[in-house]
């Protein structure tokens, strides 16, 4: 990237520093009522971890009960919950509702509230040079709207929702199961937080969109803008134009449930298959929205770290641009088994893989980057490689599974599972950590312990790893996925499976304790910690920032390309 | 804040209304929940979340008013503004791309499974249909017109036209509730009923968000004319006034599809009541 801390002009940094420490509003004012995009985005960061320790522990009860054949815990946690553990199907429905908070909180309320909400606040206003985001207010409604559908889908968790309590219906809520399949409250509670969730990240892709186009400062241009930033625009404009349509699917449901339509319902001439259109068609984006800007996360790690600017810095913006607009186009590949005609299926299949072109471009750029550089193997820039290694390998199970026949066999099988968290799991939330090892001393102004986050890298990368790619061979043996139980032949994998997610277990208790390492022991930050590899905007600021940067904007001067 | 600012962006002061307008949609939700399971205190949650939500929008529109007025609004500033709303608008096209998907797959693929639908469309379960070019043609011409009379308001604040802008604004507003009105009117007497096949439901639900935005459309509107009253809107700055326009105009844009597609040929060959 050409934009550099050298030809970072103007006295903003000595003009900040003169006010850093007043002004900033009292606690309630701060926290609750705040207008300011760091403040959101810290906000954001701790209700996704909260959010991710949610839905890691449900991970966990899942993991327990498949550790072995037959049904183990199920019937103890449907008393603990206050259902009736004596009723089988009470517990079988506690199975569905644990994988519905599980996949609904991850996706939204982990991967999207941390890396868009909260990386992207924090840093895509001081990448381009801007004192805030465009829409300060909206920004502040974007995260309690956020919350607000956090607290709708746990009350779902207490009411009836067909055979028992809560909403079992999966994360793509397919009719006819969350129509007429799930009487009771549970599932349109679990919609309606669908409907919050939603309306919170159109506001921020809104907010996103025009800070990004509007608020760049003198000298950003487009094609000068970090890549990091150029991610969190495509994936803005994905979920602008992806979740209103997700919002029409999911009313249509409710209508189905509550006022008599036949959307979905076959005796009204409705239309099942419909539904799962409209759901992919959002839920296709949907999955480029959590890892777009971990790739843009990825993008500046390895830039830094390498010491040197990106490999094919344009060919890396527009690799995510066609990955957005074929990211559109793409959706049936989730349906290949809903009867789809073979001229259909033939279309999406080549459709799908094409989208491995662009991807294979970032892969190959990132590694490109670091061909000749001066690399330094620092806490993020580990976590970045194994990031680059955990999504090639989802990727390549994608190309796999992007093929309509083969998929015939392997649709709603394990191999599934072991794809997409290869992806998001080890993909979208290595990123996480990568950019919270980048960023954390800058957001906090507190080194971590570099040896602990080393050794939780490792912990984790060897704990994911176990739990994941055993179920690739589970799911060609054909295990199918969402079921509580499992024919004994498949024992030994899930056992190791189970063993695996203990160990990533115990590399999440590293993290905590190395973030409270760096609260209570941790040096203090320096503005740019990482040197000379480090160029964009956020390291000629102090660490923390103050509390409004760039009251006299940066000027990007022209500097020789890249 | 900070004493010195150095450019003309908007820094916000901290503001109670996004928390207020969180809690609030999620008593809306949680009320229709209950409202829908006819669970004890339903109607009074619900209320209670709209009435939050319409205090919501009031107080934050009315500081967004203010601002304006203030001259906080800088030429960046509203540029940022006329990007959120042509992003919004964006937002709300994709919306109704859903219900018109419902449409068109319940139209080019009628179900073969059922009586009720007997594979054609209008589904044999539909005796009548509205007659698109009776009162639907009227709505026509209703909203292209309001389109025009939007659009002389708009001309008459450019020129400094005070009573021109609230002429048009007006003609603009009746006409709106005319829309309204008729709209109300063909649903009381409608030959089929909400829900029940493909296209009580899809009919009811695509004409009722439109009828939804017409609404929210004219307290736009009627916002804009209470401002034109009250002296605001210069000829050089009255982004209010436009976003109105703009939002009426994507109204109005919705409304040719749905009358081409929906009234006209959706309901094709099926006999007229």
């Amino acid at each position: 990237m050409a934009t550099t801390a050298e030809t970072f002009q103007g006295h903003a940094e000595s003009h900040d520093h003169a006010h850093d420490h007043d002004h900033k509003p009292g606690f309630f004012a701060r926290w609750f009522m705040s207008t300011n995009h760091k403040d959101i985005g810290t906000l954001y960061l701790i209700f996704a971890i909260f959010a991710g320790v949610v839905g890691g522990a449900i991970s966990g009860i899942m993991r327990a009960e498949l550790a072995a054949p037959g049904i183990q815990y199920l019937q103890w946690w449907t008393s603990f919950l206050g259902g009736n553990g004596a009723d089988f199907n009470e517990s079988l429905h506690l199975w569905n509702v644990l994988i519905t908070a599980h996949g609904l909180i991850m996706v939204f309320f982990l991967v999207m509230p941390a890396v868009i909400g909260g990386f992207g606040n924090w840093f895509v206003p001081i990448m381009i040079g801007a004192p805030d985001m465009a829409f300060p207010r909206m920004n502040n409604i974007s995260f309690w709207l956020t919350v607000a559908g956090f607290c709708s889908l746990m009350m779902s968790a207490f009411v009836p929702g067909g055979t028992g309590n809560g909403a079992g219906i999966g994360w793509t809520a397919y009719a006819p199961l969350s129509t007429y399949g799930s009487q009771g409250p549970a599932v349109d509670f679990a919609i309606f937080s669908l409907h919050l969730a939603g309306a919170a990240s159109i506001m921020g892709a809104i907010n996103f969109i025009t800070t990004i186009f509007n608020m760049r400062a003198p000298g950003m241009t487009l094609h000068k803008m970090p890549l990091f930033v150029w991610s969190v625009l495509v994936t803005a404009f994905l979920l602008l134009l992806s979740l209103p349509v997700l919002a029409a699917a999911i009313t249509m449901l409710i209508t189905d449930r509550n006022f008599g339509t036949t959307f979905f319902d076959p005796a009204g001439g409705g239309d099942p298959v419909l539904y799962q259109h409209l759901f992919w068609f959002f839920g296709h984006p949907e999955v480029y929205i959590m890892i777009l800007p971990g790739f843009g996360i990825i993008s500046q790690i390895v830039a830094t770290f390498s010491k040197k600017p990106v490999f094919g810095y344009l060919g890396m913006a527009y690799a995510m641009v066609a990955i957005g607009v074929v990211g559109f186009i793409v959706w049936a590949h989730h349906m290949y088994t809903t009867g789809l005609d073979v001229n259909t299926k033939m279309y999406f299949t080549a459709a799908t893989m094409v989208i491995a072109v662009p991807t294979g471009v970032k892969i190959f750029s990132w590694i490109a980057t670091m061909w000749g550089g001066s690399l330094e193997f620092k806490s993020p820039m580990v976590w970045a490689l194994g990031f680059i290694f955990l999504f090639t390998v989802g990727g390549v199970t994608g190309v796999v599974l992007a093929n309509g026949g083969v998929d015939d066999n392997l649709h709603d099988t394990y191999y599934v599972v072991a794809h997409f968290h290869y992806v998001l799991s080890l993909g979208a939330v290595t990123a996480l950590f990568a950019g919270f090892y980048y960023w954390f001393p800058k957001m906090s102004g507190r080194m971590y312990s570099e040896v602990l986050s080393h050794i939780h890298f490792w912990v984790f990368f060897v704990g994911v790893n176990l739990i994941f790619f055993p179920m690739h061979f589970l799911g060609l043996q054909g295990m199918p996925r969402r079921y509580p139980d499992y024919a004994a032949a498949f024992t030994q994998w899930n056992e190791v499976a189970t063993f695996g997610y203990k160990i990533m277990a115990v590399s999440v208790l590293l993290f905590f304790v190395n973030v409270i390492y760096a609260f209570v022991a941790g040096k203090k930050a320096e503005g740019n910690y990482w040197g000379e590899g480090a160029t964009t905007l956020e390291w000629t600021l102090s660490s923390p920032p103050p509390f409004h940067q760039f009251e006299t904007l940066p000027v990007i001067e022209d500097a020789p390309a890249h | 804040m900070a004493a010195t600012k150095n450019h003309d962006y908007h820094i916000l002061p901290p503001d109670i209304w996004p928390l207020a307008g969180s809690i609030s949609a999620l008593t809306f939700t949680s009320g229709m929940v209950l409202f829908m399971h006819e669970l004890p205190f339903g109607k009074y949650v619900l209320l209670l979340g709209v009435l939050g939500l319409a205090l919501t929008f009031f107080s934050w529109f009315s500081k967004i008013v203010s601002e304006a007025q203030a001259g906080d609004h800088t030429p960046v500033v509203q540029l940022h503004l006329r990007y959120g709303m042509i992003l919004f608008i964006a937002s709300e096209v994709m919306f109704f791309v859903g219900w018109f998907w419902a449409w068109f797959d319940f139209a080019l693929f009628p179900s073969q499974l059922t009586d009720v639908i007997g594979g054609q469309f209008p589904p044999k379960a539909i005796e009548a249909v509205m007659d698109p070019f009776d009162l639907p043609l009227i709505n026509t011409l209703i909203l292209l017109c309001s389109g025009t009379t939007v659009t002389w308001a708009h001309h008459a604040l450019i020129h400094g036209d005070r009573n021109g802008l609230k002429k048009g604004l007006w003609a603009t507003i009746l006409l709106g509730l005319l829309f309204s009105s008729i709209q109300a009117y063909e649903y009381a007497h409608a030959p089929f009923p909400f829900g029940q096949n493909t296209y009580g439901s899809a009919f009811y639900m695509a004409t009722g968000f439109h009828g939804f935005h017409v609404i929210v459309g004219t307290i736009f509107l009627a916002v804009c004319l209470r401002r034109a009253y009250l002296g605001h809107f210069t000829p050089r700055q009255h982004f209010g006034f436009e976003a109105a326009a703009w939002y009426w105009h994507f109204v109005d844009v919705v409304w040719l599809f749905l009358f081409v597609v929906v009234y006209v040929w959706g309901g094709w060959g099926a006999p007229i009541h």
